[in-house]
């Protein structure tokens, strides 16, 4: 038993064929309708598919993360620090909370919203300066767009996850046409032109 | 066809394949949806009961009653339903019964993690864990088939990842199952002690029997890798451990885990150099497998407390670590809090600058615990605040009771508050009750109780008169106030605490996030602001401080214009703004 596995001979079954996505940020910004769409998108193109939500407490405006898992065939639901191929993140900070997810050679794309926790505002603690420089300085990749201005744009700065979930799609290797579809199932008719809107403005925002 | 389901929506489905007709639960993070997602099918009867122990004897009526019943809950409503469920595992059923209850290790969402297949065990009753939405429905259709042949109430557990993933599930149709005949069978359902004697006799056949059902049933599944490791687990530690160790062990799913096998268990382990058993929280299967004469390594090596991940595993067993990236910086934390708008701010605010002791109890409103509102001393289950308040009160006297509080929210009153309350009223403490009527069950996500005057299905029915209700008990003084105006809250707040008698104060003013609630024009921070930060002291997230202005912001696209900040503004600097 001395090898480092703790003598297990086979590597993990599946640990290359599986894609690992974060959607991070502060509960209330839409994160659950993202994964959902993103969730419906994979389905179509296929895959096995997991996506593991966070519900209760934390949405109250506290730090949350969703995983979405694809391949061929998922086990775990979860997420762990050097397994996310693209952190998606709703807001600067907690890009750089959830940075540890990241997999060696992984993307971030982050919206440039700041959203000021309990502790900023109490004066406890400062928001950190220039968090996505400091990501970018470690050699990673990350794509900023200034998803909430993007969402007003659409009409509803609600409508915040669909462009971050148009900016991602640009990075995915899945039709267009399957993301615009998935968005039509998960978003009710009356807001669905908007939302069309906010996805193509998250598309060409790179 | 396949959809994508949260297990919770799978557990639902299978409520609906399966024929059940009555549903009735409690909500509790996290088994609320699939109470939600029952109640989207209209040959289901579903509700929201009180408390876990109504809801409980409600599906054990309807069991009797001959239609397949279900109750979810989330592992402390098993505290609460414990009482009628250990003697329905005397009773047994006529239709099928099955008792969902969702564990939540690692405590998103809860008071504890307490581990529920401890309650199979004590109440010997068969307990069934999915790993994934599809096995979440296929073993709810199959619990009840059990439930019916080994006459006998089923737990379906689940923890928070199983209920809260998604995961692809298998489509069927409803089956057409007849409302059973309802035969009157005073030996079977009446549990007099004489009565009670010979059914104790048939629970332990019956847990033989199904301890020989678990030796040779499907869901407890070998997957033979022909290695030298064994792993032994069950539902999400399932998922991990392939996950970290893939096809390295030998594996014994157990999707039965109570009673546990003993045959497959010594036939599984017999010629491996080595077997772990991983379960989160308590040593359920491996201090059976020892007492089996079963060498295994469990809770020697891996946590006792918290939740599982692939990560624990890796670090514990196979001694992986991944490579991941660090920043240097340390990051503030990002706690929950109180909405922009919520009711419950100002009057925590007032209770923080009353510097009271505040027995508090679990909502949304135990934020009020945090900074910068502070005002709790006290969170122990649902119900607890007002009866230790009055434990409270009557060690420490009547000084004590002219500084101390109960707070306690609407859909919490109705649970476990009231019979405090009688208790208050009954054996006369001085003691203040709060009762923070938001007109919804704000924390598990907006669930109607038998204050709003709606059922689960939406449909408008009787709401129970608080202040009629607390009179009736025997408070005469009874005031209601409106949280948003501190101060009043801050004026009969002084008034009770002086007292002589018990009272209540009904803090009423709806959730900010109901549909119904139409927002003020939020407000903005004008000239006059000197920059003394008192506003950061209702701790609201529309609120920030501008260090280059030295002036404190509001977020016009979150603020709802409560005026709660405006109210404490001591230079009248915070007025109505417009929306953008
Ligand atoms: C025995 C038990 N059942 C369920 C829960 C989950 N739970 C926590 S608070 C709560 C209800 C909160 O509603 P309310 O008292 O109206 O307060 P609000 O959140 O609306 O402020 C529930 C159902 C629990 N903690 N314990």
């Amino acid at each position: 038993m001395s090898n480092s596995r703790g003598g297990f001979p086979c590597p993990p079954v599946n640990a290359e064929s599986v894609k690992s996505i974060i959607i991070v940020g502060v509960g209330g910004q839409g994160t659950l309708l993202a994964s959902r769409i993103m969730g419906d998108a994979l389905v179509q193109k296929g895959y096995d598919v997991k996506v593991s939500e966070v519900h209760g407490m934390s949405q109250r405006g506290g730090s949350v993360i969703t995983y979405v898992r694809y391949g061929d065939e998922v086990n775990s639901p979860v997420i762990e620090n050097g397994e996310a191929d693209i952190i998606l993140a709703f807001e600067e900070l907690e890009a750089a909370r959830y940075l540890p997810f990241l997999k060696p050679g992984g993307t971030v794309i982050t919206s440039t919203q700041q959203i000021d926790p309990m502790p900023v505002i109490t004066g406890a603690a400062e928001y950190p300066q220039e968090v996505i420089l400091a990501i970018e300085s470690l050699g990673i990749t990350v794509r900023r767009l200034d998803a909430l201005s993007l969402a007003k744009q659409a009409g509803s700065v609600r409508a915040v996850n669909v462009v971050l979930i148009g900016a991602l799609a640009k990075d995915m290797d899945i039709e267009k046409e399957v993301w615009l579809s998935a968005l039509e199932k998960c978003v009710p008719e009356k807001f669905l032109e908007l939302n069309q809107k906010a996805f193509e403005l998250g598309y060409n925002s790179y | 066809m396949k959809e994508l389901l949260l297990g919770n929506e799978a557990v639902a489905r299978g409520l609906y394949e399966v024929g059940v007709g009555v549903v009735s639960s409690y909500p509790g993070t996290p088994s609320t949806e699939i109470t939600e997602a029952a109640a989207k099918y209209d040959e289901i009867y579903t509700e929201w009961a009180p408390n876990e122990k109504v809801a409980a004897e409600v599906a054990a009526g309807a069991a009797i009653g001959g239609a397949r019943s279900f109750c979810g809950m989330k592992h402390v409503g098993l505290n609460v339903a414990a009482d009628p469920i250990f003697t329905m595992s005397y009773i047994g059923v006529n239709a099928g019964m099955v008792i969902g209850v969702a564990d939540d290790p690692g405590m998103h969402s809860s008071q504890n993690e307490q581990d529920s297949r401890n309650y199979a065990k004590a109440a010997k009753i068969l307990m069934l864990e999915p790993s994934d939405s599809q096995e979440c429905k296929d073993f709810t259709k199959l619990a009840y088939a059990l439930s019916e042949e080994y006459d006998t109430p089923v737990f379906l557990r689940l923890t928070t990842r199983i209920s809260h993933s998604r995961s692809l599930v298998e489509i069927s149709e409803r089956d057409s199952i007849e409302l059973k005949p309802y035969d009157k069978n005073t030996a079977k359902n009446v549990m007099l002690p004489a009565f009670a004697r010979p059914k104790h006799v048939a629970v332990e056949v019956r847990t033989k029997k199904l301890t020989e059902w678990a030796e040779t049933c499907e869901l407890n599944k070998i997957i033979d890798n022909n290695a030298k490791i064994g792993v032994i687990t069950s539902g999400a530690c399932y998922q991990y451990a392939r996950e970290a160790i893939g096809d390295g062990a030998n594996y014994l799913k157990l999707g039965a885990v109570y009673p546990l096998p003993v045959e497959k268990i010594k036939s599984f382990a017999a010629g491996l150099d080595k077997v772990y058993v991983i379960e989160e929280l308590d040593d359920i299967i491996e201090a059976h497998c020892k007492a089996i004469g079963v060498n295994v390594v469990g809770k020697d090596l891996l946590p006792r407390v918290g939740e599982f991940s692939q990560r624990i595993i890796k670090q514990y067993i196979t001694c992986d670590e991944n490579a991941f990236f660090s920043l240097p910086a340390e990051l503030p934390i990002r706690p929950p809090v109180m909405c922009s708008g919520c009711p419950h701010r100002g009057l925590f605010y007032t209770l923080n600058k009353a510097k009271v002791f505040v027995s508090g109890d679990i909502g949304c409103y135990t934020l009020g615990a945090s900074a910068p509102l502070s005002a709790m001393d006290t969170c122990i289950c649902m119900g607890a605040s007002i009866s230790a308040l009055h434990g409270f009160n009557k060690a420490r006297g009547e000084e004590a009771s002219k500084r101390a509080v109960a707070v306690i929210g609407d859909s919490t009153f109705m649970h476990t508050g009231i019979n405090s309350l009688v208790n208050v009223a009954y054996n006369q403490s001085n003691s203040v009750t709060i009762i923070l009527d938001n007109s919804i069950t704000g924390m598990t996500g907006q669930q109607q109780n038998p204050t709003t005057g709606f059922t689960l299905k939406g449909d408008p029915t009787t709401a129970v008169n608080l202040e009629a209700l607390c009179k009736s008990i025997g408070i005469s003084r009874v005031t209601v106030v409106d949280p948003y105006d501190v101060k009043a809250v801050q004026k009969v707040l002084a008034e009770e605490l002086e007292a002589e008698e018990p009272s209540v104060i009904i803090s009423r003013r709806p959730c900010a996030l109901l549909k119904y609630v139409k927002h003020a024009e939020p407000l903005m921070v004008n000239e006059n602001c000197i920059g003394c930060k008192i506003c950061m002291g209702v701790g609201c997230p529309s609120l920030s401080f501008d260090a280059a202005s030295k002036k404190a912001v509001i977020d016009a696209n979150t603020c709802t214009g409560c005026n709660v900040c405006a109210g404490i503004c001591p230079k009248n600097a915070i007025v109505k703004g417009v929306r953008s």
